[in-house]
Formats: structure tokens, C-alpha cells, sequence
């Protein structure tokens, strides 16, 4: 169809081209006066929705955190729930601003997909789960030639399950569902032996089976799920805004700032504190971005600094119990690693 | 109509503007114009839109490796297949369900409606609760009851139900042996082809001499001998070249035969028990339908109450049942695409992933579409030929 | 022949006799119901059979083994998967439908603003059920309010923003909420296209006739899933850039267009069930195309195709079940979300959880298709010869 259309109309189309000039998704957000926030239909410690209709999680907490450095206010987000599918054609259309919905950075999504990753919030892997009870005696992803596995369609986890299995030479049987909610009532109710997905998830989904005891996860992981949000490509301003948001949530964690000290904080000498907090005179790190100067204090008054959305979210203050693991920040063995603000 | 028929007879009367024939004129241009501006308009916002996003566009993703698996796959599929193949995956599968769902329709369809009109009071209301409850709730929920309840009522497959005929019933699925069919199988093959043939000529040669002299033959017991009889024949002189596979207990699963997955199984339950209500009705209005002189004057001919069905009452029943038994039909086959809710791969469902894993969804959709219309066109086709053979039979 | 006495001729006419004892009573009812003849003694045996077989089965499950009320998921779990009920106990779980009962109302709508939803639905039944009973009057105002004056008050009511009512995004609806509301503005957008499409494939213009036509077969070619499709991910590349719509507005343009192509159809088949004396007598009275289509036309052959608009009505609304595969969460959506509530996973959630839509789903449909069982039979006395 398309081919025709282009045949059909490109010339025309090509005269307009140069018109079209992106709008900045900053100065529509702040017209508007929210952010829409593109997140999961519901996958614990990511994004869900509680029993109020609130949503809770790490991908939910960094719109917030955005909304808290445009605003100063980290309640002036709305959250538009998508499938796997649509997510990608909902950021593409403008229909949500930032897409924090547990996506994992590929190239392909980079090239062809018109996506901007801001950066990776979560260093996830795939994993499986099985129900340790009824299979006695599988502790290892090797074990699972000749299985049943369930997994969701249309995420690079389908992807990665055919390559694994093709690699190691083993049979498998996909039992492929559209929604989260349909894989785990299909494993729940034995359809599958196996349950593939991000480890993370898998801890998440444990939770919501009706005997959360009998099922473990197995200790490989299969591939590497750098999970992060993104934004449309060819805004640069905005995906400054979105990345540096990141990147601050990280320093403030390293420099110990922390939701219950940030305004002590303020008074801090030390200049990288006070360049982050924007205490510094005449530093103008915000404004620069876009933002006011104390971009970084909203943040963390509004979601606290990295660590502590961490924990509260899937770590130890969560149903989840994920051990930060790489995701611990760079001094301390792991992964996240924030530049510098200056 | 008429009335501008008669105004076109007198173009001199009245202004310019009430000339139906001009009105008519301007209409169209005006639609036309409206028609080809809102395109052009859509087609430029979806160019542009491509292309600020960096969106490939085109068929070109079609020949690309799709990466996945599917689960259930009637022609050879690998993760190294083409989009293009898996695409062509989920249309037969949609088919194939399709069909079978359409065949087991019709039949519970049948017997249900039959049912309402039984002599048999009970009999008559368990159907009125069967067509009354299926009727009135959604498809989608029903396609959940038959999975949810499939999954609970099947035993784990360590646990397997053995039937005859080395035979398993697990929440895997129902495993059968599956032929394999060794050399010298072409032979039954012909045969059976050759069987068809024959029984087509001799049916038709019955029915010319019926027609001449009245003379009966008995048609269908002929014909049941040539389509089973060459077949068997030809398949003990080929030596019987035919093993089976049987499903054995393997860690996870039973491994070999042939297996009917519980997707496919609760699917095809769900849409045949949904439509068969409708069905149901359709056939009763049908059989009501014809006039009661009817079957009372083939009595009065001297015919018994078997013929009296087959040959005045069913021919006259199924003129009015036809029609909107295509429509049942038809919305069968689109009620198929809810199988992505229960991850059967249908083309639905495949072309859902593949639409997602490229990013490209307006080929994705645009495909899904034509897809659905051709199979849609085809179902009419046959059932207008079908019903237009059962029009000639009323003469 | 001559003879007759007259005194004989009776007077009054004898009573009837009553019917032989074989013939009347609860014994000749089942004689003739249930065991006419042998095959028909075996039919009723295999019914006895299946419904002893079903009922006690169902009712033990709904109601006597039922968990009507309960905290979180203990009610419904055996003692192995961590609740209070002996191993081997089924039971209908209706304290997890109990618990959830607001969200599967309206979804995740504000509680402190749930007033509002029931206040359209107090005023939709207000409107509506005047509009059903044929005696009462003023059934032209009564449509207008109801088909034009409602949806309006009620766009401003449930979504707010104005009047000093706070603003509820509509990805907060759902429920059963968001099943009406889509069906019924689904309804009342999808019957006047329906009528425009029907007269245009009927026009004597060819090319508005051949787009009608186009349009109504490709539409009713073509499963809703895929019209979802279109709307959720192809309508908004359509759109110049910065242009959205919201998902519920893209569900309800895609909902409605599916309707209108089949309720085109239905009104098409009235059109043609009007006899062509009524067409021509317009045009003798020398009326327009729209006041003989107005005032002759349509009124007639929508009262006779009001059983097929209401068969119509009840396909939409059994299909906005669909819109969960876009992820948006009408009553079948929001049910099945809250199956994966950790605080509510037991293996009898799921049953309970859609028998309970099932029976709503059902309780509307079954309902919708008595009253146009009603209006058939009502319509019908005034054709009888």
C-alpha cells in the first residue's frame, strides 16, 4: 500500500518534509502541564497499579522523577497503560512523552523503531522459572530439552528463548500469550514446565501464583536485558532532560543525598553536592537543560535518589526482595555509573 | 427512481440548481474531491511521520529472518524462517480452525436446533438453556472458560489419562499415533482419487437414469464401496506400507505422534459451542419455516417419514437456513482472531508479532486485513454456490 | 325424515366430559413429554442424566461451597496453598468479587468521585426506561435527551474538568463503566452512520453507492480485533504529528464503525422491506429526496428493523470485550487484571471472577433480547391481516 502512496504522493510529500519541524516535547509538556507517561498494563515493582488505581514501581517512579525536574512536582504525570505491542506506536505518535514501560535497549529499536534510549534504569537478564515441586531434580536451563515454556509475544524474550534453545541444540514447545496476565495464569495452571522472562519479572510473578513456595528460578540467564525508558528520536532537549534525570538520581545516591536529607543537604560545601543541588552561585547546570536550577531537589524530594527507588520498589523494602546485585552503583561493584553534573 | 424519471422528461422546468441530474453530478464531484483530499492528507501525515521517526516502510521485512517460534506449525517452520513464512503459518492455522470450528458448528448446530423442536419436553429446555446462554455472553469469555476449564480438568503429563490405541489426554494436549506412511503409499493415494471419480461418474449416471426412467440406484452404498474399497485394496498391494509413531513419556512431555495442542482444542470448542447457539436457531426458524401442507402432502403421497424429512422438508428447510448460515460462518472465522487471548498462533496473532518485532504496523495491519477480506470473499463464494445449487433443487 | 319431534331438540348443549384419566393430570403430561416412545424414554433418560450430572456440581460449587465474604485470598485457598479451607475444597470464590466489586464498577475511577458515574447511570435509567415502555409519551424529547442531551452531560460529569469537578483521565475508567459507556455512544454514533451508509449503497449516485458499499464490506470483512488494530496502532500515524487521540476515543471510532457497517445493513434490509407504492406516493406529493426518506421512508422501515438494531446492540456490546486486547480495561479487562493480585491468587480467582462477568455480560444481553422479542411481537399485531 505504502509503495503505491509513496509512488503516488512522495513528491508532494518531499516539498512538505521541510516544514515539518519537531515541536520540543519539553514546551508542549509545559503547556499542557503533565507528562503522559507510557507504562506496563501491570507487572509488580516496575509498574502496577495499586488497589487505589495509583501506580507503583521503579518505571512508574522515574516519570515521576522527570515530571518533579520539569515541574517541580512529581505528582503532574499521567500514566497510559500498553501492551507490548503498542508501546512503541504510542511514542511514536506523541501519544505519551517518555516510554517507561521495563523496554530493553536493542539496536534495531535505536535504528528502525525511532526510539531514544535515555539510559539503562534496571541491568536486567532472562531468566526461567519452574514449579520446583512437580519437577524434582531441574536446577539448570539445561535440563529443560523437550519443555513446554511459557513466554510473552512480541518482546525480545521470545526472541532470545528461540536463540537459546537453537544454540544448545534442544526441542522446546512455546506456549506464546499476548498478556502478562494470560502467561501466568497458563503457567499457574501447568500449561507450561518452564517460565521465561526477566529475572526480575520472574520474582515479581512468583508472587501472584497460587503457591508462590513450590516455584524457583533458575540460576542461568540467557541474555542481557539492559532495561531503560525512552523517547522519540530527533527531540534532543527532551532527551537531555530525560537522561540527565537518570544520571542525577544516580549522583545523588553516590553523594549520599537521600529524600530525608536533601534539604540539609543544601547547605553542603562540598562543590559536587552543590553543583548537583544547584546551591553553587551562579551555576546554571538547570537552566541550561531547560529546567529550573533546583531540578536535582525536586527529584529527590519527589522519588528519592536511585538507591532508594531501588529498594523501595523491588528491593528490600519490596514484596521482591531483588538484590541490587549490578545494579549497584559503580563504587560499589555494579553497573550504574552517572557523569558528572558540571 | 421513478420520480426523476419523470423530471428528466421536462429539464426545462424549475431553476438550474433543482436538476436532479446536476445535483447528482455535483454530489459526486464533491465526495470525490473530499475523498481524494482527506487520502492525500493521510497518506502525506503517514509518510511524514515515517519518516521523522526513522521508520523503515515497505515489504521488504517480509524476507527477513522472523527470529521466533510458533507453537503450532502446519507447514516446516524454524526461528530461521522468513516473516513472510510466519505469516503464512498463522493463515493456515486461522484456516484450519476455521474449518474445523465451521464443521463442528454445524453439527452441534444442527443437533441443538433439532432439539428445540423435539416432541421431548425436557429435551427442549436443557437446549433453550444451551442456545439461551451462549447467545448472551461474549465469545472471548467463552474461548476463557473452555481454556481456564480445559486446563483444570486435564491431569499433568506425568499423570496422563491412556486411551485406546496408544492414545494420551494430558494439559499438554490430546497425543494420537501418527501414521508414516512408507513406500508405495502414492498407490492409496490414487486410489482414493480414482474412488472419488468413479463414484462422482456413477452418481452421476444414476441420477440421468433416474431422471429418464425412474429406475433407482442405490448411489451411496456404491460409492461409500469405491472411495473405501480402491484405497484398502490398493493398500494391501502395496504390502501395507504404513507404520505408526506412538507418543512416548519423555521428562517434560510426551515426544512423538501427533498432538492436538489444548490452545487449538479450546478454541475450536469455544467458537463451535458459541456459534452452534446461533446456528441453532437458524435451523429452527428453518424448519418452521416450511408449511406444515408440506410434509403432510408427501404423507398424503405415500412417502414415509424418513424420505418425507430428506427429500420435502430438509431441501425446503435449508433455502431458508443458508443464508444466514454464511453470515454465521463468516463471523466464525472472524471470531478465530480471538484466539491472540489464548495464544493460539493464528494470523492474528502471528502477524501481531511480527507487526510488533519490525515496528512497521501499517503493512502489519494492512495485510491482516486483506488476509481476513479474501477469507471472508472465499467463504461466500462457496456458500452462494451452495445455495444457488439448493435454489435450482426448488425448480 | 318428516317425523321429528322438536320436543327433542336439546336446549342447551351438553357439558363437555372430562378427558380420560389417561390424557390429563401430571401422568398423561409425562406420557406425552417425556416417554412418547422408546427412543424419546432414551432421550430423557440422557437428559436426566446430564442435568443430575451438572446441577448438583454447580450448585455445590456457586453456593454451598462458596466464600461469600473474606479479607484477602486465606477464604479461598486450601490449607497446602497456604489458606484456611481443607485440601480437596472447590468453592466459588465471591469474596474476591465482593472485595474487587468497585473496581469492576468503574475501574480505578477516584473513589471520592465515584458519585459520578452513578449519577449518569441514575440518569441514563431515567431516560431510558420511559423510552422502552411504549404508553409513554413524548417519545421524541425523550430521544433527543437521551441520545443527545446524555452523552454530553455525561462526557462533562465523567470526565470533569469543569465546574469546579476535577479532571478523571479516562485511562482511570473501566469496568463496567467503560463497557456501557463505549456501547452506548458505540450505539447512538453507529445508528445515524448506519442509516447514512444504508441510504447512500441504496443511492443512484454510483460513485457514493460504491464507496457505501466498499466501506461496508470491507468492515464486514474483517474481524474487530483488526479494526482495533487499525485504530490503536495505524490511526496515529494517520494524524499530523502532535495531533492524538485518546485511546479510549480510538476504541470508540473503532467500535463504532464496526457497528455501523452492520447496522447499515439491517437498515438496508428495512429499506427494502417498504414497498415501492410508499416511495413512489412521496414522489407524487412531490417531496425531496430527504423529506420523502424523513418523514415516509425511515420511520416506517426503522420500526420494522428495531428487533435488528437491538441484535445489533447486543453483538456491540458482548464485542467491547475485545478492547482488552488493546489493553484497556472494560469489565472483562478489569476482572482479568485483577487476577494477578497477590492478595487474591488462588486456582478458583479465575472461575469465579469471570462467571461473575459472564452472569453481568449475560444478565444485559438476555435482557436486551427479551425486549426486542417484546417489540417484534408488539410490531407484528399491526402487519397481521
Amino acid at each position: 500500500m505504502k509503495h503505491i502512496a509513496l509512488g503516488m504522493f512522495g513528491a508532494a510529500a518531499l516539498g512538505l518534509m521541510a516544514s515539518a519541524a519537531s515541536a520540543g516535547t519539553l514546551d508542549t509538556v509545559k503547556q499542557k502541564g503533565f507528562i503522559q507517561c507510557g507504562v506496563s498494563t501491570g507487572l509488580a515493582g516496575f509498574s502496577a497499579p495499586d488497589d487505589k488505581g495509583d501506580w507503583k514501581g521503579i518505571d512508574a517512579d522515574f516519570c515521576r522523577a522527570v515530571a518533579a525536574a520539569v515541574f517541580g512536582d512529581g505528582s503532574k504525570v499521567k500514566f497510559t497503560p500498553l501492551s507490548a505491542k503498542e508501546r512503541f506506536t504510542a511514542l511514536q505518535s506523541g501519544e505519551i512523552d517518555i516510554l517507561s514501560r521495563n523496554t530493553t535497549w536493542t539496536s534495531n529499536r535505536d535504528s528502525a523503531l525511532g526510539l531514544d534510549f535515555v539510559g539503562v534504569t534496571y541491568y536486567d537478564g532472562q531468566g526461567f522459572m519452574i514449579n520446583a515441586k512437580k519437577l524434582p531434580g531441574v536446577n539448570s536451563a539445561l535440563q529443560l530439552s523437550g519443555a513446554a515454556v511459557c513466554v510473552q509475544s512480541g518482546t525480545t524474550t521470545e526472541l532470545n528463548l528461540a536463540d537459546y534453545f537453537k544454540k544448545n541444540k534442544m526441542e522446546y514447545n512455546p506456549v506464546v500469550f499476548e498478556k502478562l496476565e494470560e502467561v501466568n495464569a497458563a503457567y499457574d495452571s501447568g500449561r507450561c514446565d518452564a517460565y521465561t522472562t526477566d529475572q526480575s519479572g520472574l520474582y515479581g510473578i512468583r508472587l501472584t501464583l497460587s503457591s508462590p513456595a513450590d516455584h524457583v528460578v533458575l540460576p542461568e540467564i540467557i541474555s542481557k536485558e539492559p532495561l531503560g525508558p525512552a523517547v522519540r528520536q530527533g527531540d534532543d532537549q527532551w532527551a537531555h532532560i530525560a537522561r540527565w534525570t537518570y544520571f542525577a538520581l544516580l549522583n545523588a545516591e553516590e553523594a549520599g543525598i537521600t529524600q530525608a536529607n536533601v534539604d540539609e543537604m543544601k547547605t553542603s560545601t562540598d562543590p559536587n553536592i552543590q553543583r548537583l543541588l544547584g546551591t553553587e552561585p551562579d551555576g546554571k547546570y538547570g537552566a541550561d537543560l531547560g529546567l529550573s536550577n533546583d531540578w536535582v531537589v525536586n527529584i529527590i524530594k519527589a522519588v528519592g535518589n536511585y538507591g532508594e527507588m531501588f529498594e523501595r520498589n523491588v528491593g528490600a523494602g519490596s514484596p521482591l526482595k531483588i538484590a541490587r546485585g549490578i545494579n549497584a552503583l559503580w563504587t560499589k561493584g555494579g553497573l550504574q555509573y552517572g557523569p558528572p553534573v558540571r | 427512481m421513478a420520480s426523476q424519471e419523470i423530471l428528466r422528461q421536462e429539464p426545462g422546468r424549475g431553476s438550474f440548481i433543482n436538476d436532479p441530474k446536476i445535483r447528482a453530478l455535483f454530489f459526486q464531484t464533491l465526495v470525490v474531491i473530499v475523498l481524494f483530499v482527506s487520502i492525500w492528507w493521510i497518506v502525506n501525515n503517514v509518510i511524514e511521520n515515517l519518516q521523522r521517526l526513522h521508520i523503515a516502510s515497505g515489504f521488504q521485512f517480509l524476507r527477513n529472518r522472523a527470529g521466533f517460534d510458533i507453537s503450532d506449525t502446519p507447514i516446516a517452520y524454524t526461528s530461521d524462517a522468513t516473516y513472510g513464512r510466519a505469516l503464512i503459518v498463522g493463515l493456515l492455522n486461522t484456516i484450519i480452525v476455521a474449518a474445523a470450528g465451521i464443521v463442528l458448528a454445524t453439527i452441534v448446530g444442527f443437533i441443538i436446533g433439532i432439539g428445540r423442536l423435539s416432541q421431548n419436553w425436557l429435551i427442549r429446555k436443557i437446549c433453550t438453556v444451551y442456545v439461551e446462554i451462549f447467545r448472551n455472553i461474549p465469545p472471548l469469555l467463552v474461548i476463557f472458560f473452555w481454556y481456564s476449564g480445559v486446563l483444570a480438568v486435564l491431569p499433568p503429563p506425568r499423570e496422563s489419562y491412556h486411551l485406546p490405541f496408544g492414545s494420551f489426554l494430558n494439559q499438554r494436549g490430546f497425543y494420537f499415533p501418527r501414521g508414516v506412511w512408507g513406500d508405495g503409499s502414492w498407490l492409496v493415494l490414487v486410489a482414493f482419487v480414482v474412488g472419488l471419480a468413479m463414484a462422482w461418474f456413477v452418481a452421476h449416471r444414476a441420477r440421468q437414469r433416474q431422471m429418464a426412467t425412474g429406475q433407482q440406484f442405490p448411489v451411496f452404498w456404491t460409492s461409500v464401496g469405491l472411495i473405501v474399497g480402491l484405497p484398502v485394496l490398493a493398500f494391501l498391494l502395496a504390502g501395507m506400507p504404513l507404520t505408526f509413531d506412538f507418543p512416548k513419556q519423555s521428562t517434560f512431555n510426551l515426544t512423538g505422534g501427533f498432538q492436538i495442542k489444548p490452545e487449538f482444542l479450546s478454541l475450536l470448542l469455544a467458537l463451535s459451542f458459541y456459534t452452534a447457539a446461533f446456528i441453532a436457531e437458524i435451523v429452527r426458524a428453518g424448519i418452521k419455516g416450511v408449511s406444515k401442507g408440506q410434509s403432510e402432502a408427501a404423507a398424503a403421497l405415500g412417502l414415509r417419514s424418513g424420505p418425507i424429512l430428506r427429500l420435502v422438508v430438509i431441501p425446503q428447510a435449508m433455502r431458508i437456513v443458508i443464508p444466514p448460515l454464511t453470515s454465521q460462518y463468516l463471523n466464525l472465522t472472524k471470531n478465530s482472531s480471538l484466539a491472540i487471548a489464548i495464544g493460539y498462533p493464528d494470523l492474528t496473532a502471528t502477524a501481531g508479532t511480527v507487526l510488533n518485532q519490525t515496528g512497521q504496523a501499517v503493512e502489519g495491519v494492512f495485510l491482516m486485513m486483506i488476509a481476513y477480506l479474501v477469507l471472508s470473499l472465499v467463504t461466500s463464494a462457496v456458500m452462494n454456490v451452495v445455495n444457488a445449487r439448493m435454489a435450482l433443487v426448488e425448480r | 325424515m318428516q317425523e321429528h319431534d322438536m320436543s327433542w331438540v336439546r336446549t342447551e348443549m351438553t357439558l363437555a366430559q372430562p378427558a380420560p384419566p389417561g390424557e390429563r393430570g401430571a401422568y398423561a403430561w409425562v406420557r406425552k413429554n417425556l416417554v412418547a416412545s422408546v427412543g424419546d424414554t432414551i432421550l430423557t433418560i440422557l437428559g436426566i442424566a446430564i442435568v443430575a450430572w451438572i446441577l448438583p456440581q454447580v450448585i455445590n460449587w456457586a453456593f454451598i461451597n462458596a466464600q461469600w465474604t473474606g479479607p484477602d485470598r486465606t477464604v479461598c485457598a486450601t490449607v497446602s496453598q497456604g489458606g484456611i479451607q481443607p485440601d480437596g475444597w472447590t468453592g466459588a470464590c465471591w469474596a474476591f468479587v465482593n472485595a474487587k466489586f468497585g473496581q469492576f464498577m468503574f475501574g480505578t475511577y477516584h473513589i471520592e468521585e465515584r458519585w459520578r458515574p452513578i449519577l449518569v447511570a441514575v440518569l441514563f435509567v431515567v431516560l431510558l426506561v420511559p423510552m422502552l415502555i411504549p404508553r409513554v409519551p413524548r417519545k421524541g424529547l425523550n430521544a433527543i435527551l437521551l441520545f443527545l442531551v446524555l452523552p454530553v452531560v455525561a462526557h462533562f460529569l465523567l470526565v470533569g474538568g469543569v465546574f469546579g469537578l476535577p479532571h478523571v483521565e479516562t485511562s482511570r475508567w473501566g469496568g463496567l463503566l467503560v463497557t456501557l459507556s463505549l456501547s452506548f455512544v458505540g450505539m447512538a454514533v453507529s445508528l445515524p452512520l448506519g442509516i447514512a451508509l444504508a441510504l447512500g449503497r441504496r443511492s443512484q449516485m454510483p460513485i457514493v453507492k460504491w464507496l457505501c458499499v466498499v466501506f461496508i464490506e470491507t468492515v464486514r470483512g474483517i474481524p474487530l480485533i483488526t479494526v482495533l488494530f487499525f485504530a490503536s496502532v495505524m490511526l496515529p500515524l494517520f494524524l499530523p504529528e502532535g495531533v492524538t487521540f485518546d485511546k479510549y476515543l480510538r476504541a470508540l471510532i473503532g467500535v463504532s464503525l464496526f457497528a455501523a457497517a452492520y447496522m447499515a445493513e439491517v437498515v438496508r434490509g428495512g429499506l427494502q422491506a417498504i414497498p415501492k407504492g410508499q416511495y413512489e406516493g412521496a414522489d407524487s406529493l412531490g417531496l425531496g429526496y430527504w423529506q420523502k426518506m424523513g418523514l415516509i421512508v425511515l420511520p416506517q422501515a426503522l420500526k420494522l428493523v428495531i428487533p435488528g438494531i437491538v441484535n445489533t446492540f447486543i453483538g456491540m456490546f458482548k464485542d467491547t470485550s475485545l478492547v482488552l486486547i488493546i489493553s484497556m480495561f472494560d469489565l472483562l479487562g478489569v476482572v482479568k487484571q485483577n487476577f494477578s493480585d497477590p492478595n487474591w491468587a488462588t486456582p478458583q480467582t479465575p472461575k469465579s471472577g469471570l462467571i461473575f462477568a459472564a452472569f453481568v455480560f449475560w444478565l444485559f444481553c438476555f435482557g436486551m433480547s427479551r425486549y426486542s422479542m417484546y417489540t417484534e411481537r408488539r410490531l407484528d399485531t399491526g402487519y397481521k391481516r
